[in-house]
């Protein structure tokens, strides 16, 4: 007989706060004026400061929760933490988009604070089940808000191929899980992993298909090479706002789920897996670095940027250390700050309807506009890994994982795609400073929103860049005590 | 080989031979009603499994419910033109081969891994609990939280639809 306790409630704290707030998001939206929608903006901003609040009552009360299938651990507060910073960023940077372009509805919030509820469940649970459900809630939420301009042809375009694409990734996971539990007849995450290493099923073929069937899954939503074709195509047509949030979210909740499942629960089958993310590491990044040098709109060089990120960061859970998985921590935080960022600013640079979305476009912006300018080639710098930005300390990081883990090859193509990859970055900024002519892009003015966001994010590129030991000393913590069986993965 | 196994064969035969007829029938009517026969064939296997409840739920909510939707939908869908239309797209070979590929590896796996499935019975439902009950108590106290949370999904589900379909937002 299981009972269920008050404490069990305080571990999903957050999870419930943001809910909550969601669904009051859709029980007042009737009542207020389509020239006042953007209260329940703010209103749904409230609610992720809220849930950051019970996050930190939670962290006092970590422990396992619902049958184990929840476990409220530092890792998972950190993710949780992660999410909400993302969630609030791209709150902030969609008021005015939304305003603009006309689209103000509210159910954008409700759908936004119920895909964070969905990421926050993938990183806290340890049971397959309830990850399938919070990568459900967090996926579907994402389909429609890609499809959110729905008089905009290539913004149907994103969502129908998002939704059709991810929905077979999905059913590839849940067939993987299917083969897990039949397998070991279980789908908790540390049952699972006792049965593995005690009756060495670790050998069988069926566990590595099942492995390789659950990858395939996860790595769809975080971009990896041979799954990431789609990524280009949603990027552009989504609105710029869900851009930022869905390059984001969505990828670091798989990356908490692959670090769970791959790290955690299949340690003692750890060499397939191994070989499985080494290869994918590789083709990720040479595909989205070199894919990327070609590009001419914005939002999709942005695009296969963001797969090459995923390269790096997997990179460092090839690793399979304590101190890759303290890496990859810390490479998600910052990633989020550059890529939102660079995703909410590029909103207000291409105009109502986003038509300034070409390279050519920036000419000279670094005359007309020099405070969007400066803040765009922050990122860019950033995402490009120059050093005193908080990019250049991530991938330093990550990569040193990978020698300790005697990767050299791994790191040599990490090395040198990120090379080419400075390439791409840094055209965007010589076209904006080193190029004469009228800038194609608007010039009206950043709202206040939009301009704490970019602070935000521009401040924590520099300070992580900087000291960062502040957040680098807590991701250390939060990969020990969990992965000490990291260190014999492999 | 015994009865059950019989009727086991039978009914996996059945449900392949209906789900390939679904994906390759031109109306989509047709389709609608071999989909039918494949869910009361998987219906038909629970009960073999002595799974009464998911064979009635099977019945009830698959075969009752969610097909007459389909019906309905398919009957607002101007047919005609679908007819006409090319049904595969020029990649089917590829897709074909990839198919093939995926279902030989598959294939393998089970096949040198089918002793590991012995494991799961240890999972297997006590016998002195009936099948509904026992589904009862799984769903209720060992995974309360992810039927909880199903509500959610449901929700998120249900306002995407309204947001993607409704004609005129406020």
């Amino acid at each position: 007989m299981i009972t269920v306790q008050a404490s069990d409630f305080i571990r999903i704290l957050p999870q419930e706060i943001l809910s909550a707030f969601a669904i009051l998001v859709m029980v007042f939206e009737p009542f207020l004026p389509s020239s006042r929608k953007v209260v329940l903006g703010w209103f749904s901003l409230l609610g992720v400061v809220a849930a950051g609040a019970a996050a930190v009552r939670t962290s006092y009360s970590l422990g396992p929760a619902f049958n184990a299938s929840i476990a409220a651990d530092p890792f998972s507060i950190y993710f949780i933490a992660l999410f909400l910073l993302v969630a609030a960023l791209c709150l902030l940077g969609s008021f005015n988009y939304l305003q603009r372009d006309n689209i103000n509805h509210g159910e954008f919030y409700a759908l936004i604070l119920m895909g964070t509820v969905g990421m926050c469940f993938m990183a806290a649970s340890t049971e397959l089940i309830m990850i399938f459900l919070g990568l459900e809630i967090s996926s579907l939420s994402t389909y429609v808000l890609a499809g959110f301009k729905r008089h905009d042809g290539l913004s149907n375009e994103a969502s129908l191929k998002y939704f059709l694409l991810g929905s077979f990734a999905t059913a590839f996971f849940l067939y993987g899980i299917a083969f897990v539990y039949g397998l070991t007849g279980t789908t908790n995450l540390m049952t699972l992993s006792e049965r593995l290493s005690r009756t060495g099923t670790g050998g069988t073929p069926l566990l590595w298909v099942a492995i390789v069937l659950m990858f395939i899954g996860l790595g769809f939503k975080v971009s990896t090479a041979p799954f990431h074709v789609w990524t280009p195509d949603v990027y552009q047509g989504a609105p710029a706002p869900v851009t930022a949030f869905l390059s984001v979210g969505p990828k670091a909740a798989a990356f908490a789920v692959i670090l769970r499942i791959f790290l955690g629960a299949f340690h003692a089958v750890g060499s397939v897996s191994f070989q499985m993310l080494w290869l994918s590491a590789i083709l990720t990044m040479v595909v989205g670095n070199l894919a990327a040098l070609w590009q001419s709109n914005v939002k999709r060089l942005l695009a296969y940027s963001a797969i090459a990120h995923a390269g790096y960061v997997l990179v460092g859970i090839a690793a399979g250390s304590a101190e890759g998985v303290s890496a990859v921590l810390f490479y998600l935080t910052v990633y989020a700050l550059m890529n939102v960022g660079a995703f909410i600013l590029i909103a207000p640079i291409a105009g109502t309807g986003e038509r300034a979305l070409r390279v050519e476009d920036y000419t000279g912006l670094g005359y007309t506009r020099p405070g969007v300018a400066a803040c765009l080639t922050v990122f860019m710098l950033s995402l490009g890994g120059i050093p005193t930005t908080a990019g250049f300390l991530g991938k330093f990081y990550l990569f040193r994982a990978a020698i300790h883990a005697h990767l050299i090859g791994l790191v040599i193509v990490a090395v040198l795609t990120s090379v080419v990859s400075v390439y791409y970055y840094l055209r965007l900024v010589v076209v904006m400073y080193m190029r004469e002519g009228q800038p194609q892009a608007t010039s009206e003015p950043l709202p206040l929103a939009l301009r704490v966001a970019l602070a935000t994010s521009v401040i924590g590129i520099f300070v992580l860049g900087l000291f960062p030991l502040l957040l680098k000393k807590k991701g250390e913590a939060e990969a020990s005590p969990r992965h000490t069986k990291l260190a014999q993965v492999r | 080989m015994t009865l059950l196994q019989i009727a086991f064969f039978f009914l996996s035969a059945l449900a392949l031979a209906s789900a390939i007829l679904v994906i390759t029938r031109r109306n989509a009517v047709h389709s609608v009603i071999w989909l039918i026969v494949t869910l009361f064939s998987v219906g038909g296997i629970f009960l073999l499994l002595h799974a009464e409840f998911l064979f009635a739920v099977q019945v009830i909510l698959y075969v009752g419910g969610i097909m007459v939707l389909f019906l309905f939908v398919v009957m607002l869908v101007n047919l005609d033109v679908a007819v006409k239309q090319a049904q595969f797209s020029r990649q089917w070979q590829l897709a074909l081969a990839t198919a093939i590929i995926l279902m030989a590896e598959l294939a393998y796996g089970i096949y040198r891994g089918h002793q590991g499935f012995t494991l799961a019975q240890t999972s297997a439902v006590p016998p002195t609990i009936g099948n509904t009950q026992a589904v009862a108590l799984a769903l209720y106290q060992d995974y309360m939280l992810p039927v909880e949370i199903a509500s959610v999904l449901l929700l998120v589900a249900m306002v995407g639809a309204v947001v993607m379909a409704k004609r005129k937002l406020e």
